[in-house]
C-alpha cells in the first residue's frame, strides 16, 4: 500500500460533505428525530446539578425531609428520562449509520466489478479490499457517532453554559477563565496526535502489507533461506511503527494530566472567588456545589473534542479515497443501444488493429486477420510477442487504439460487451481457482450449469479420473488458489469450466501447458466433436498442440510475421520453419537412426 | 486465563520499568484522595468567619496537590503505555521468526487472511492486556482502597448506602461488554468472510469477467453484507445499553447521597462539605468501577487471543535441523539418491510417492516426466526438504538430507516452483534476492542465461523496472524467466527446474537450454517438463506413473522400450512426421 492511503487531509471539506451528506438523505427523518431528542437529552443532565443547589439550598438548609425526598425523586425521574431517550436515540443513529455504509459498501463494490482491467493492472488488489472494507468501515464512526455526537456536545454546553449563568454571572466568568487554556491545550494536543498519528497509521500500513506480500511468498523466502534478513527487515518496519506509537504515547500522557489539573484548577478558582462571596453572603453554598459539578461536565465534552476531531479527519480521508475510486471511470464503454447479437455464428474479423496497454508503447501493431466461422486457428510466436493480449481485445477486456474488430461482420464495439462474452469461453493462461468447491470452480455457481454439465466437461477434459479419487469427489474443499492440486490439475479444471459454459467461440490461451501430452491428446480427441461448427483461438508453444489447426498465425513483436497452414508455412521456411526445425529435428534424428 | 502465562517472560523482560510504574501509581493515587477532603475543609470553613487567606490557602493546596499527582500520572503512562509497545513489537517480532519457519504444508492449509488476523487482531488484544488492562487494574484496586478508607472516616452508612449500586455496576458492565464481546466476534467474522469475498473478487476479475459473472459476485456479496449489517445490529442493540445503564447507576448513587446525606446534614450528623468530598470521591470511583468491568473482559479478551496465537506458536517447525544435524557438513557436491521413498501429504490420504528408488550421480543432468499430478513436483520438494518423506531416506553426498544443516541445503539448491511468485520490488531486487549482495555482473550474467537481457531492454527502466504484485504486468514467460534468473543468481550446486518453460515459446527455451549446459557444468540439475524436446538431452530421464518410477535411461533407450515415454514421443510428432515413419 503506497503512500496514497496515508494522507490525511482537512478534517472538513464542504464540498466531500456535501456528497457524504447525499448518502444520508434517505434516512432523512431518522437525522430529524436524531436531533430533537438530542436537544432535549442534553437539557436533562446539565439540570441536576442546578436542582442539587435547590435540594442543599431550599431543603437542606431549611430541614425540610419532604422536600428532600421530592427533589430526589425529580432527579431520579430525570435520570431515567435521560437513559432512555439515550438508549433509543443511539440504536437509531447507529442503525442509520449501519445503513448509510452498507449502500455505500455495496455501491464501491458493484463499481469496482465494473471497471475496465486496465485499472486492476495498475492498482495492488489490497487497496481496492481497503476501499470497500476499512474506508467504509472508517465513515461508520462519522455518521453514527460523528456527526450525532458532535450536535449532542453542542447542546450540552449550551445548556451547561445557560444554568451556571442563570445561577450566577460572576463566578460563571471566572470558572470560564480557564477554557482558553483547555481549548488552546486541546487543539495543541490534537496537532501533536494528528502528526504522531499519520506516522503509526503509515507504518501500520506498511507492516501488514509487508506481512501481506511475505506470506503469500513464503515459499520463496524459504527457498533461498532468507529468513534471517526478512527478519532484520520486518524488525525495521515492526520498530518504525514501534517508535511511532512511542511518540503518541507522550502526548496522551501530557495532555490528560494536564485537563485534571485545569479542572482541579477550576475548582480551585469557585473556591478562592465564591467562598469569599458565600463568606459575604452573595452566594449560596448550593451555588458553589453545582458549579464545582458543571467544571466535571463541560471538561469531558471540551477533551474528547480531539477524539471527535480525529473522528472526522479519517473519515474525510477515507472519503475522499472512496470518491476518488467511485469517479475513476476506467471502463471499457458498453454502447448506449447496443446492436444485438444474434445467433453467432462465430465470423471474427480483425481489420488494422493497433494496441498499447501504455499509450505510445504499441504491443499491437497493425493487426489483421480473419477467422472464418468454425475454423480452428492457431497463434503462436515468441514469449511476449502479444498473443495474449490478441484476445484481451477480442472479449474487449481492453479497448484498441486504431482499427476495428468484428464478429459476424459486427464491429464489437457497437454489441452488449456482456453479450459478447457470454459466447466466449476462454481459457486464462493465468489460472485462477476460487477458494470453494471443486463443482462451484467448474460451474461458478451458474443454476444454468447443471452437475450433470460440470461432470460431462471434466470428463471431456479428463479431469473426472483425479477428481472421482477424492475423498469428497466434486464437492471436496478447494482452497485458496487452489493450494492443494498439482499446477496442471488446476489447469484441467479452469479447462472444464470453459466447456461448462459452451460456448459459440472458444479460445484456448496455453490451455494445456501444464498438461502432459497423452491428456492433451485426450482432450483433443474428445472436443474435435464438440468443436464442429464453432470457432476456436487456441495459443501454443508445443506445436504439437496445434498442427491440426485451420490456420496458424505467426506473431513477432506485436506484428503478424506469417499466416497459413502447417504445409504452406514450412514451405515458406520463416520464422514458423524455424521453430518447427527447434522442436522436430532431433527427434526425427532418433527415429530414422 | 492460564494462556496469558506465556506473557511472563516479557514482564520479567521489562520488571524495573513496571515496578517504576506501580511505584508512580502509589503516589499519584495516594495524593489524589486528598483533593476531596480539601475542598470538605474549604467549604466547611465558610461556615464560621474565616479570613480570606485561609480560603486562598485552601485553594493553592487544591491545585498544589492536583499538580502533584498529575506529575506522576504523566509518569505512569510514559512508563507502562511504553512498555506495552515494546511488548507488543517484541510478541510480533517473535510471532514472525516462528511464522518463517512454519512448513509449507501450513501455508497451504492456512489462508493468508487468517494468519493475517493473527498478526493483527490477536497481537492487538494482547497489547491491550499488558497495557491498559494491568495498568487499570493496578490502579483501580489502589485507588480504590485509599477512597473507601477516606469514605468511611467521614461517614460508615453514608458509605454502604451509597457504594451499594457500585458492584452492580461493575457487574453489569462485565455482563454487557461480555455480550458485546461476543456480538463483536461474530461481527469479526464476517467481516472477514466479508474481506477474503472481496479480496477473491478482485484477484479473481478476469475470470469473473470472462464468465460474465459480474451480477452473481455483487449479490453475493449483498448478501454477505446483509449478515453483517444484521450482526452488527445485533450488537448495537447491547451496546446501547451500555451508556444509559452506566449513568443510570452512578446517578443513582450521587442523588443517594444527596438525599440520605442531606438527611445526615439536616440532623446535624454530616455538613455540606462532607456532601462534597462524598460526591468528588464518588466521581473520583466511578471511573474505576467502569474499568473493573471493562478490565476483565479485556482479560478474556486477551487469553481468548492468546489462545489462539499460542496454538500457532505451538506450531510444530516439522522441518528443522535437529540433535542428528551435522553442522560439520558445509558444502554440497550435488549426488542424490533416494532410498525406498514413500510420501503422503497427510494421514488420511493416499501415498503419493511409492517406493522411489533413485541415484542422481554428481554433475549429472536427469528429467522427470510423468502425466498430470502423478507426484512430480511433490518429489522435487523432498528434495529441499519443504516436506519430509513419510518413509525411506534422501541422501545427498551419503548425507540424509535430514542431517545435512537446513539452511546448508537450501542455500545450496536452486529451485524454480513451477507457480511462480515475484516480490513487488525492482527486476534487479528481484534477481538478487537470494544473493544479499548488490552485484550488476551476476544480475547480468543470471538475465543472460535465463534470456531475460532481452526483454529488458525493451523495459523503458530496465532493471530498476518496478514489478506489479507477483509480477502482474509482465507476460507469462517473463515471470518465469525471472524466477530462473533469481535461482541461477545463488551460484547453486543443484538445480531444479519445475516445468520452468511451459510458458517460454521453444525457440527461447533453446537459447537457454544451450547456455545453462555451459553454466551447469559441475553441478546436478534437474529438470520436470511435458515436453520432449526440453528433457531429450537428460542423462538420465525418469518416468513417473502413480508415485512409482517406471521407467528410466536416456532418450535412445526410453524411445526404443516403447512404454510411456515412446508413447510421449510420438504424441508429440506432427502426423506428418508419423506418417513417414510408417
Ligand atoms: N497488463 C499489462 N500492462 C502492461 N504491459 C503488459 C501487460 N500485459 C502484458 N504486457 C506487455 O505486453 C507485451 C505482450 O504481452 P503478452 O502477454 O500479450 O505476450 P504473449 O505473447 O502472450 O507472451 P507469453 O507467451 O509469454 O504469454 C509484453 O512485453 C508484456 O510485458
Ligand atoms: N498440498 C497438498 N495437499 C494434498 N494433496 C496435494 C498437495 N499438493 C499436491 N497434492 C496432490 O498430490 C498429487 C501429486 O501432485 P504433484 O503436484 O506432485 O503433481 P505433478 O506431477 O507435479 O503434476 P503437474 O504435472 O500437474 O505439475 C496430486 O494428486 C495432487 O492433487
Ligand atoms: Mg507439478
Amino acid at each position: 500500500m503506497g503512500q496514497e492511503d496515508e494522507i490525511l487531509g482537512k478534517a472538513y471539506d464542504s464540498k466531500l460533505m456535501k456528497r457524504l451528506l447525499s448518502y444520508v438523505k434517505p434516512y432523512k427523518k431518522y437525522v430529524v428525530l436524531a436531533i430533537f431528542l438530542n436537544i432535549i437529552v442534553a437539557a436533562l443532565g446539565p439540570v441536576r446539578p442546578y436542582l442539587t443547589m435547590i435540594a442543599i439550598d431550599d431543603y437542606i438548609a431549611a430541614k425540610d425531609y419532604e422536600g428532600l425526598l421530592m427533589i430526589s425523586a425529580i432527579l431520579v425521574a430525570s435520570l431515567i428520562l435521560q437513559a432512555i431517550i439515550q438508549y433509543v436515540l443511539t440504536y437509531y443513529t447507529q442503525y442509520m449509520g449501519q445503513k448509510i455504509i452498507y449502500d455505500l459498501r455495496i455501491k464501491i463494490f458493484s463499481h469496482v466489478q465494473k471497471l475496465a482491467l486496465k485499472y486492476f493492472d495498475k492498482t495492488p488488489i489490497g487497496r481496492i479490499v481497503t476501499r470497500v472494507t476499512n474506508d467504509v468501515e472508517a465513515l461508520d464512526d462519522l455518521f453514527s457517532s460523528g456527526i450525532v455526537m458532535v450536535f449532542s456536545d453542542v447542546f450540552i454546553i449550551f445548556w451547561i453554559f445557560i444554568f451556571m449563568f442563570i445561577m450566577d454571572w460572576d463566578l460563571s466568568l471566572v470558572t470560564l477563565s480557564v477554557l482558553p487554556v483547555l481549548i488552546y491545550a486541546t487543539f495543541r494536543f490534537r496537532k501533536k496526535v494528528r502528526d504522531a498519528y499519520r506516522d503509526v497509521r503509515f507504518h501500520l500500513a506498511r507492516l501488514n502489507s509487508y506481512m501481506q506480500e511475505h506470506i503469500t511468498g513464503m515459499n520463496v523466502v524459504q527457498t533461498f533461506t532468507k529468513e534471517q534478513e526478512e527478519l532484520e527487515q520486518f524488525n525495521g518496519i515492526n520498530s518504525d511503527h514501534r517508535t511511532a506509537h512511542i511518540h503518541s504515547v507522550f502526548y496522551y500522557a501530557i495532555f490528560f494530566p494536564t485537563v485534571e489539573l485545569l479542572s482541579s484548577i477550576a475548582i480551585a478558582l469557585i473556591i478562592w472567588y465564591g467562598g469569599g462571596e458565600v463568606v459575604s453572603g452573595f452566594m449560596t453554598v448550593g451555588v458553589l456545589f453545582a458549579f464545582i459539578q458543571y467544571t466535571e461536565m463541560f471538561f469531558r465534552p471540551i477533551r474528547d473534542l480531539s477524539e471527535k476531531y480525529n473522528i472526522m479527519q479519517t473519515a474525510m480521508a477515507s472519503s475522499e479515497r472512496i470518491f476518488k475510486l467511485l469517479d475513476n471511470d476506467t471502463r471499457v464503454q458498453n454502447p448506449e443501444n447496443p446492436e444485438v447479437l444474434q445467433d453467432v455464428k462465430g465470423e471474427i474479423e480483425f481489420k488494422n488493429v493497433w494496441f498499447a496497454y501504455n499509450p505510445g508503447d504499441y504491443v499491437l501493431k497493425d493487426i489483421s486477420f480473419k477467422i472464418k466461422p468454425g475454423e480452428t486457428v492457431a497463434i503462436v510466436g515468441a514469449t511476449g510477442a502479444g498473443k495474449t493480449s490478441i484476445i484481451n481485445l477480442f472479449t474487449r477486456f481492453y479497448d484498441i487504439e486504431k482499427g476495428g474488430i468484428f464478429i459476424d461482420g459486427q464491429n464489437i464495439k457497437d454489441v452488449d460487451k456482456h453479450e459478447l462474452r457470454k459466447h466466449i469461453s476462454t481459457v486464462l493462461q493465468d489460472v485462477f481457482l476460487f477458494s470453494g468447491t471443486i463443482k462451484s470452480n467448474i460451474n461458478l455457481d451458474n443454476d444454468k450449469i447443471t452437475d450433470e454439465m460440470a461432470v460431462e466437461a471434466a470428463k471431456t477434459v479428463g479431469a473426472h479420473k483425479f477428481i472421482s479419487e477424492l475423498p469428497h469427489q466434486y464437492d471436496e474443499e478447494v482452497k485458496e488458489k487452489g493450494a492443494t492440486l498439482s499446477v496442471g490439475q488446476k489447469q484441467l479444471i479452469s479447462f472444464a469450466r470453459a466447456l461448462a459454459y459452451n460456448p459459440q467461440i472458444l479460445i484456448l490461451d496455453e490451455a494445456t501447458s501444464s498438461i502432459d501430452t497423452e491428456t492433451e491428446t485426450l482432450i483433443q480427441h474428445a472436443i474435435e466433436k464438440l468443436l464442429v461448427g464453432r470457432t476456436s483461438i487456441v495459443i501454443a508453444h508445443r506445436l504439437s498442440t496445434i498442427q491440426n489447426a485451420d490456420k496458424i498465425i505467426v506473431m513477432h513483436k506485436g506484428e503478424i510475421r506469417e499466416v497459413g497452414t502447417h504445409q504452406e508455412l514450412l514451405a515458406e521456411k520463416g520464422i514458423y520453419y524455424k521453430l518447427y526445425q527447434l522442436q522436430y529435428k532431433d527427434q526425427e534424428m532418433t527415429i530414422k537412426g | 486465563m492460564n494462556s496469558l502465562s506465556a506473557l511472563n517472560k516479557y514482564f520479567v523482560r521489562y520488571k524495573k520499568e513496571l515496578a517504576a510504574g506501580v511505584l508512580f501509581i502509589l503516589l499519584s493515587n495516594s495524593s489524589q484522595v486528598f483533593i476531596p477532603l480539601l475542598m470538605r475543609d474549604s467549604i466547611d470553613s465558610l461556615k464560621e468567619n474565616v479570613n480570606y487567606s485561609e480560603i486562598i490557602k485552601y485553594a493553592l493546596m487544591i491545585v498544589g496537590t492536583a499538580a502533584f499527582s498529575g506529575y506522576f500520572r504523566f509518569l505512569i503512562r510514559m512508563k507502562m503505555n511504553v512498555v506495552s509497545r515494546k511488548i507488543e513489537y517484541d510478541l510480533r517480532t517473535d510471532f514472525w521468526a516462528h511464522i518463517q519457519k512454519l512448513p509449507l504444508r501450513y501455508f497451504q492449509n492456512n489462508s493468508i487472511g487468517n494468519i493475517m488476523a493473527h498478526a493483527t487482531n490477536d497481537i492487538n488484544a494482547i497489547r491491550m492486556y499488558v497495557g491498559p488492562a494491568v495498568m487499570y487494574s493496578i490502579d483501580t484496586s489502589t485507588k480504590f482502597i485509599f477512597i473507601l478508607a477516606m469514605i468511611l472516616m467521614i461517614s460508615p452508612s453514608l458509605t454502604l448506602f451509597s457504594l451499594l449500586p457500585l458492584p452492580f455496576l461493575s457487574y453489569m458492565v462485565f455482563r454487557l461488554s461480555k455480550r458485546i464481546h461476543q456480538k463483536f466476534t461474530f461481527i469479526q467474522e464476517k467481516f472477514s468472510e466479508l474481506t477474503t469475498f472481496a479480496q477473491e473478487s478482485f484477484s479473481g476479475i478476469r475470470v469473473i469477467k470472462s464468465y460474465v459473472r459480474e451480477a452473481k459476485q455483487i449479490d453475493d456479496f449483498k448478501k454477505l453484507s446483509d449478515e453483517y449489517l444484521a450482526r452488527n445490529m445485533d450488537k448495537i442493540k447491547i451496546q446501547a445499553l451500555f451508556m444509559p445503564i452506566l449513568f443510570l447507576i452512578t446517578g443513582v448513587s450521587v442523588i443517594v447521597v444527596i438525599w440520605y446525606g442531606g438527611s445526615l446534614v439536616i440532623n446535624g450528623v454530616l455538613t455540606i462539605g462532607e456532601i462534597l468530598a462524598f460526591t468528588a470521591y464518588l466521581s473520583l470511583l466511578i471511573f474505576p468501577v467502569i474499568a473493573l468491568g471493562w478490565v476483565m473482559n479485556l482479560v478474556q479478551q486477551s487469553s481468548a487471543s492468546m489462545k489462539r496465537l499460542n496454538r500457532i506458536l505451538d506450531e510444530p517447525y516439522e522441518i528443522n535441523d535437529s540433535k542428528d544435524t551435522k553442522y560439520s557438513k558445509n558444502t554440497v557436491s550435488g549426488t542424490i539418491v533416494f532410498k525406498n521413498v514413500s510420501f503422503k501429504y497427510k494421514e488420511n490420504l493416499p501415498d503419493v510417492l511409492k517406493n522411489i528408488n533413485l541415484e542422481i550421480p554428481k554433475g549429472s543432468t536427469v528429467a522427470f516426466v510423468g502425466h498430470t499430478g502423478v507426484g512430480k513436483s511433490s518429489l522435487i520438494n523432498l528434495i529441499p526438504r519443504f516436506y519430509d518423506v513419510t518413509e525411506g531416506q534422501i541422501l545427498i553426498d551419503g548425507f540424509d538430507v535430514k542431517e545435512i544443516p537446513l539452511s546448508v541445503l537450501r542455500r545450496n539448491i536452486g529451485l524454480v516452483q513451477q507457480e511462480t511468485f515475484l516480490f513487488s520490488d525492482t527486476l534487479r531486487n528481484n534477481i538478487l534476492y537470494g544473493l544479499n549482495a548488490e552485484n550488476d555482473s551476476v544480475v547480468k550474467k543470471a538475465a543472460e542465461i535465463a534470456r531475460l537481457d532481452k526483454d529488458v531492454e525493451s523495459f523503458p527502466n530496465g532493471y530498476e523496472t518496478i514489478l506489479g504484485e507477483r509480477g502482474i504486468t509482465l507476460s507469462g514467460g517473463q515471470k518465469q524467466r525471472s524466477c530462473l534468473a533469481r535461482a541461477l543468481a545463488i551460484d547453486p550446486k543443484i538445480l531444479i527446474l519445475d516445468d520452468s518453460f511451459s510458458a517460454v515459446d521453444t525457440h527461447t527455451e533453446e537459447e537457454i537450454l544451450v547456455k545453462l549446459r555451459e553454466f551447469m557444468k559441475g553441478r546436478t540439475s534437474i529438470i520436470i517438463s511435458h515436453r520432449i524436446s526440453t528433457v531429450k538431452d537428460a542423462d538420465r530421464i525418469f518416468v513417473l506413473d502413480e508415485g512409482i518410477v517406471v521407467e528410466q535411461g536416456n532418450h535412445e533407450e526410453l524411445v526404443a522400450n516403447g512404454k510411456i515415454y515412446a508413447d510421449l514421443h510420438y504424441r508429440q510428432l506432427l502426423e506428418e512426421e508419423l506418417k513417414e515413419l510408417s
